[in-house]
């Protein structure tokens, strides 16, 4: 799976240096005759290829109800994404909640949930209920992190997903500060802020993020979120919606169907 | 990596309650609270220095030069914990070339470059004018060449350029106090303006760094003052000293008022986030914040400071008690920065946890170099003192 990545990985860049170059060398001998436009439209396909970022806005939904904890999801998107095994960063992660009766919920993620929970019997049997959360970045469409950055290298791409461009982080880690679902990493060994980024590589190709493909109860949605006709949309119609910390007003596109208050 | 991570899973231990997976790393150390702290100096010893020029205080006289010179000495080294603090230093000019104007740290190199070239190097400059043409016309050697090179070959000391030169450093004061404003309050904008972390996120916190900003840097010129004219076996002029525990104590009152005030703000909205900084507040920040920072850094300088002015003491006695003040308040302020940049990040924001911080010897990040970078500073102090002898008889006539 590695060797057809990093081959795909090398055609893409074939492709796209030579798209550059024939691009260049007409904007160079036909200045006038390309109106900022069509600039604008030969740019996107310059870069993209067949995949417009304009045409989409992506999201992705959360079934509380659906996950069982596997973590097969938080597994996934560490072989995916070459995330450090060390259980202190994640993209993605399960969270459990327990709430009682009479005494406070207990949250846990072991090692970010990545082999799953230990079943805990309950003995003093006031247990109310139990679930689990999977979290990773809510990919804001109003996002802190964005904001914070001195040099502009995180961004919000056109289809709504947030980027590093680890060339030009210089690892001040302030974007890490602003992120309020402590969604990001700085990385070990290049030094530079990470996060999940919806399996970009991926979802440009047509493809989903790793973490919904490795989904044994489909928990994880994902989709366009405008456009009526997209699963995700489908899923936002059936449930009740919640979004991770609304006060702040960061504008997630990761939505949960019926989330516990005490989610946070 | 592999040391990172023997270094995490030392932490782990030191847990308590839920703290997302992503938080056992603490980011900001203790080169970062060093960055406040030192910043905090330059815009208290200008703003000092201002107080001669603008409000034209003839006591503060003495030490006009002196905190001049050590909001220089202590500007040279601001930027270098920030520097050394990044994940790639080598790419920091990036922040100069395409900075994102949304961002408070990008506006840093703007903010600094400004105030150390419109407003420092020219008041030191035309302060200096006069007497370095005539240190250069008396001097000989590589010292006449320096001076010259400062005074950029400028001859002129007539009456009127002279009378130019103090229309100028008017002038400058007036941007320059501002400025001073703008430096240390950006810095603490770069902490309350993090609507993720309820420690941080407040309005007041610009006014809360500039006023402890004024504070601490007083004290440290009160400091220098006090151990650098016996050392050049010249009397401690009371008057000043008087003056200048006077003015750290009012300021102190204002310093301490508003971190009452944010204290009982907080408290009394009691938000989201009230349990577990109470819980940081009685627990890991305890003797940090209560007992240095509010007790040892405030209040006993407070009193001591009170009792002097309602009681007659004798001039060596308030000597002392001044130095006491003046030092017990410089470890107040750098734990008051301590405070709220580790502070801020012991805490999780899922609100359910607290991690701890461990700090290192060795390395770019730990106390060794963290102690370099507080004794910099006064190394370029004692350089700056030898090339621009701040003292009042040096001053050519």
């Amino acid at each position: 799976m590695k060797e057809l990545k990093t081959n795909t990985e090398n055609n893409i860049q074939r492709r796209k240096f030579i798209r550059n170059i024939l691009f260049s060398a007409t904007a160079l001998f036909f200045p006038k005759f390309i109106g900022a436009e069509s600039v604008g439209k030969i740019k996107d396909w310059v870069l993209f290829g067949d995949y417009n970022a304009k045409d989409h806005l992506w999201g992705m939904g959360i079934n509380i109800d659906k996950c069982i904890g596997c973590g097969r999801c938080v597994n996934a998107c560490k072989v995916e994404n070459n995330v450090p095994k060390v259980p202190y960063y994640f993209r993605t992660w399960v969270e459990r909640y327990r709430i009682f009766k009479e005494k406070e919920t207990i949250v846990d993620s072991p090692n970010g949930a990545i082999n799953g929970f230990k079943p805990q019997p309950e003995s003093d049997g006031n247990l109310i209920r139990s679930f689990f959360v999977p979290k990773l970045c809510n990919q804001c469409d109003n996002p802190p992190c964005v904001q914070v950055c001195p040099v502009g290298a995180t961004f919000r791409t056109e289809d709504g997903v947030v980027l590093v461009d680890k060339e030009y982080c210089i690892g001040c880690r302030y974007c890490i500060q602003g992120c309020p679902y402590g969604a990001r990493y700085l990385d070990p060994k290049t030094l530079t802020a990470e996060k999940c980024t919806f399996c970009y590589h991926r979802i440009v190709e047509g493809l989903s993020p790793a973490c919904v493909e490795a989904c044994p109860t489909q928990a994880r949605i994902f989709g366009e979120v405008k456009k009526k006709a997209s699963p995700l949309m489908r899923f936002m119609r059936k449930h009740a919606i919640g979004v991770l910390k609304p006060s702040l007003n960061t504008e997630p596109k990761v939505f949960y169907a019926n989330m516990d208050m005490e989610v946070r | 990596m592999e040391e990172i991570v023997i270094h995490l899973s030392s932490i782990v231990k030191e847990v308590t309650g839920y703290i997302y997976p992503n938080e056992i790393e603490l980011h900001w150390g203790l080169l970062v609270v060093i960055y406040p702290y030192i910043t905090g100096l330059v815009a208290g010893a200008f703003i000092l220095a201002s107080l001669v020029k603008i409000f034209n205080v003839k006591e503060l006289q003495p030490t006009y030069r002196i905190s001049m010179l050590t909001a220089l000495a202590f500007l040279f080294v601001a930027p270098l914990p920030l520097l050394a603090h990044l994940g790639h230093p080598e790419k920091s000019f990036e922040i100069f070339l395409t900075p994102n104007s949304s961002s408070a740290m990008a506006m840093f190199g703007f903010v600094y470059a400004w105030y150390l070239m419109a407003v420092l190097l020219l008041e030191i400059w035309f302060d200096y004018r006069k007497d370095l043409i005539i240190w250069a016309s008396k001097e000989k050697g590589i010292r006449k060449w320096i001076h010259k090179i400062i005074s950029v070959f400028s001859k002129d000391i007539s009456e009127s350029a002279l009378k130019f030169d103090k229309k100028s450093i008017k002038v400058v004061t007036i941007i320059g106090i501002p400025s001073a404003f703008l430096l240390h309050g950006y810095v603490g904008f770069i902490f309350g303006s993090i609507k993720a972390n309820p420690w941080w996120s407040s309005v007041l916190m610009p006014i809360v760094f500039l006023f402890s900003a004024i504070v601490s840097g007083i004290a440290l010129v009160l400091l220098i003052y006090m151990v650098i004219t016996p050392l050049r076996k010249k009397e401690i002029d009371m008057k000043c000293l008087d003056k200048l525990a006077s003015y750290l104590f009012y300021v102190m009152i204002i310093d301490f008022s508003l971190e009452i005030l944010d204290f009982i703000h907080r408290s009394y909205e009691a938000e989201e986030s009230i349990k577990i900084i109470a819980e940081l507040v009685s627990g890991k920040l305890f003797v940090s914040l209560i007992v240095i920072q509010l007790l040892i850094g405030i209040i006993i300088p407070l009193g001591s400071i009170a009792a002097i002015k309602f009681f007659k003491i004798p001039a060596e006695l308030r000597k002392s008690m001044y130095f006491v003040a003046a030092l017990l308040v410089q470890v107040g302020i750098f734990t008051t920065r301590w405070n709220v940049v580790v502070g801020g990040q012991l805490f999780s924001k899922s609100f359910r946890g607290l991690t701890a911080y461990k700090m290192t010897f060795f390395g770019l990040e730990g106390l060794l170099v963290s102690i370099g970078l507080l004794l910099l500073p006064l190394l370029f102090l004692y350089l700056l003192f030898k090339i621009l002898p701040p003292w009042e008889e040096s001053r050519a006539t």
